[in-house]
């Protein structure tokens, strides 16, 4: 079986077909399952499939038609969601063996949402640990494969969300983006992949990495589906009190265009690193918005350079403090035989979690310890401030700024995985957003050497409706 | 910044992980290009800028307390099912402090 599908339907079409009763939601829901079943042992992009609550859902889905009921914006369709996110009595691992056997007590806000809407989930997908990692290498339960090349990684960290998606296993999937976790993979996997603005949707119940930075965002075939997956999980909730209060508008508004919208291009996102093929796909889409009426201005962005070293800082020491929960008492591993408690965590910990997750603890306890605290994390704190003024002084000449999502395709297996500054330096272009905490979409925007390239949309604090259109006008 | 495999071991114990020797030695040598790297902010006069830690939510939005009402929440039986070791409703932990030597030897 071809692992990238030759037709693909929408949300809005498959809704249809099933209201009218072309298609029924259990059929959808079984042919995603029978892909599932027929692909994933190649690609390894699910953890656990949830076919009991799918069919389920589904006929819950079917007996609503039968009934002669409304259906809801997501009635009958598959969702895959990334295993950092809590579903009651689902196990969750996060890629860790340290969660191997948890069973959690509730269900994350963004999932109750897409259930409420009638959404049909059918698994969880594979991740770096803790969603730390940029090629899915770092998962305890084996690496993802790109369905483009299957020698290659999808990206990372919700490597398996973006080929869930990719490969028509499902035609949504959840995953959590903290410094480009969600954008680099759907980039290299060529489908669709937002992070919205912080606070935009609720993180309650997402398995904390970076609590600053974290956001959960769909993955879709196309802007029009992940604009519909937006819509159901946006919006206020009581048990995230990060959750912003702001209005959500429908993100509907795609088809208007881009005429007179001002396009900012960031020269320090075109220099050097960013492999040829890539440019070029990026540039072409830039082309494209241009004569549709879209304006291009230069702007820059000074403070660029220091993102990567920034955010490491941030990510890990909020990493390490996060992450000091995983102590073997109240969930996850417990080593066998200690003694004494403090015995009993080091050894739970040291054989529960893997090695990215150790040096990113290590590198979050040393720049918070005693003598290093102002010189890294402080530091780290005001560049961030610096990082930040220079987004808003660029929305001030720009609506819009477009950018690559990464500086080359999708790289091999084992490529890099031996060497983590060179890892970590895969994250340039994606990071900014997550330190600014603005909205952030990666778009497929051609093929290089047959490899997918995509193309980032970047907007202001709440300005996903001008970044959805834009997004829109480069996939026409 | 360079750091020594003393200091990694260090950094290890404030974490709660135990590294094996080989695992020291090459955390040492990541650690410090890695820090090497970091080590580029120190190019940037940061002396009057804010330090920030969380994106600025609150200029986007006015923030409101919820009524401060008991709720339902989960109760011990389900927030203690995932123990690893339980005891109606508790979390079994060993040991904190050990004993004395010579109370050992008398009990």
């Amino acid at each position: 079986m071809n692992s990238i599908p030759e037709h693909r339907s929408t949300i809005a079409l498959t809704r249809a077909a099933i209201a009218n009763g072309t298609t029924t939601a259990r059929a959808v829901a079984e042919a995603a399952l029978s892909r599932i079943e027929a692909l994933n042992p190649r690609l390894n992009a699910f953890l656990a499939v949830t076919a009991d609550t799918a069919l389920a859902q589904a006929d819950a889905t079917d007996a609503r038609v039968r009934a002669g009921e409304q259906l809801r914006p997501l009635d009958g369709i598959p969702v895959a969601i990334k295993d950092n996110l809590v579903i009651e009595g689902v196990a969750t691992t996060c890629g860790s063996r340290i969660l191997e056997n948890y069973r959690p007590p509730y269900t994350a806000t963004a999932v109750e949402r897409l259930c409420e809407a009638g959404a049909v989930i059918v698994g969880k997908t594979n991740c770096d640990e803790f969603a730390m990692g940029s090629s899915n290498e770092n998962s305890a339960y084996g690496p993802v494969r790109n369905p483009w090349d299957e020698e290659r990684v999808p990206g990372g960290s919700s490597g398996g969300s973006a080929v869930a998606v990719a490969s028509g296993m499902a035609m949504l999937a959840l995953g959590s983006d903290t410094g480009g976790s969600i954008r680099q993979p759907a980039s290299l996997c060529g489908v669709v992949g937002l992070k919205p603005t912080y606070g935009r949707i609720s993180r309650y119940g997402l398995v904390a990495f970076g609590s600053s930075l974290d956001q959960i965002g769909p993955f879709a075939a196309s802007v029009e589906d992940a604009s519909v997956a937006l819509r159901v999980m946006a919006g206020h909730d009581e048990r995230d009190s990060t959750s912003s209060e702001a209005p959500v508008p429908d993100f509907a508004d795609l088809e208007s265009g881009v005429d007179g919208l001002r396009i900012g291009i960031p020269a320090e996102f075109f220099a050097d690193g960013l492999s040829e093929g890539t440019r070029e796909c990026v540039e072409s889409g830039i082309e494209r918005l241009r004569k549709r009426g879209a304006t291009t201005v230069d702007i820059s962005l000074p403070h660029m350079k220091y993102a990567t070293a920034c955010y490491y800082i941030v990510a890990t020491a909020e990493a390490s403090s996060n992450l000091a929960r995983f102590d073997g008492v109240r969930y996850g591993y417990r080593a066998e035989g200690a003694e004494l408690l403090r015995e009993m965590y080091m050894r739970s910990r040291s054989e529960g979690f893997g090695p990215e997750v150790k040096r990113r603890i290590m590198l979050g306890t040393y720049v918070l310890s005693s003598g290093y605290y102002d010189a890294y994390y402080d530091k780290a704190l005001r560049v961030r401030t610096l990082i930040e003024n220079d987004f808003r002084k660029a929305f001030v000449e720009c609506d819009v700024i477009l950018t690559p999502t990464s500086p080359s395709t999708a790289f091999r297996l084992g490529e890099k995985s031996g060497d983590p500054l060179q890892m970590y330096l895969s994250d340039v272009y994606t990071i900014t957003a997550n330190l600014a905490g603005i909205p952030g979409v990666s778009i497929p925007c051609g093929t290089s050497e047959g490899l997918p390239v995509g193309l980032q949309v970047l907007a202001p604090h709440f300005g996903e409706p001008v970044m959805l259109r834009a997004a829109r006008a480069v996939e026409v | 910044m360079s750091i020594s495999r003393e200091v990694v071991l260090k950094t290890a114990a404030l974490a709660h992980l135990e590294l094996p020797a080989e695992d020291a030695d090459r955390f040492a040598a990541q650690m410090s290009e890695i820090l090497a790297y970091m080590d580029q902010l120190a190019e940037l006069d940061t002396a009057g800028v804010p330090p920030m830690s969380h994106s600025t939510l609150a200029e986007h939005v006015e923030r409101t307390w919820r009524a401060d009402i008991v709720k339902p929440s989960l109760g011990s039986a389900l927030a203690t099912a995932n123990a690893p070791e339980g005891f109606g409703g508790y979390f079994k932990v060993p040991s904190v402090i050990t004993r004395a030597p010579r109370e050992r030897e008398e009990s």
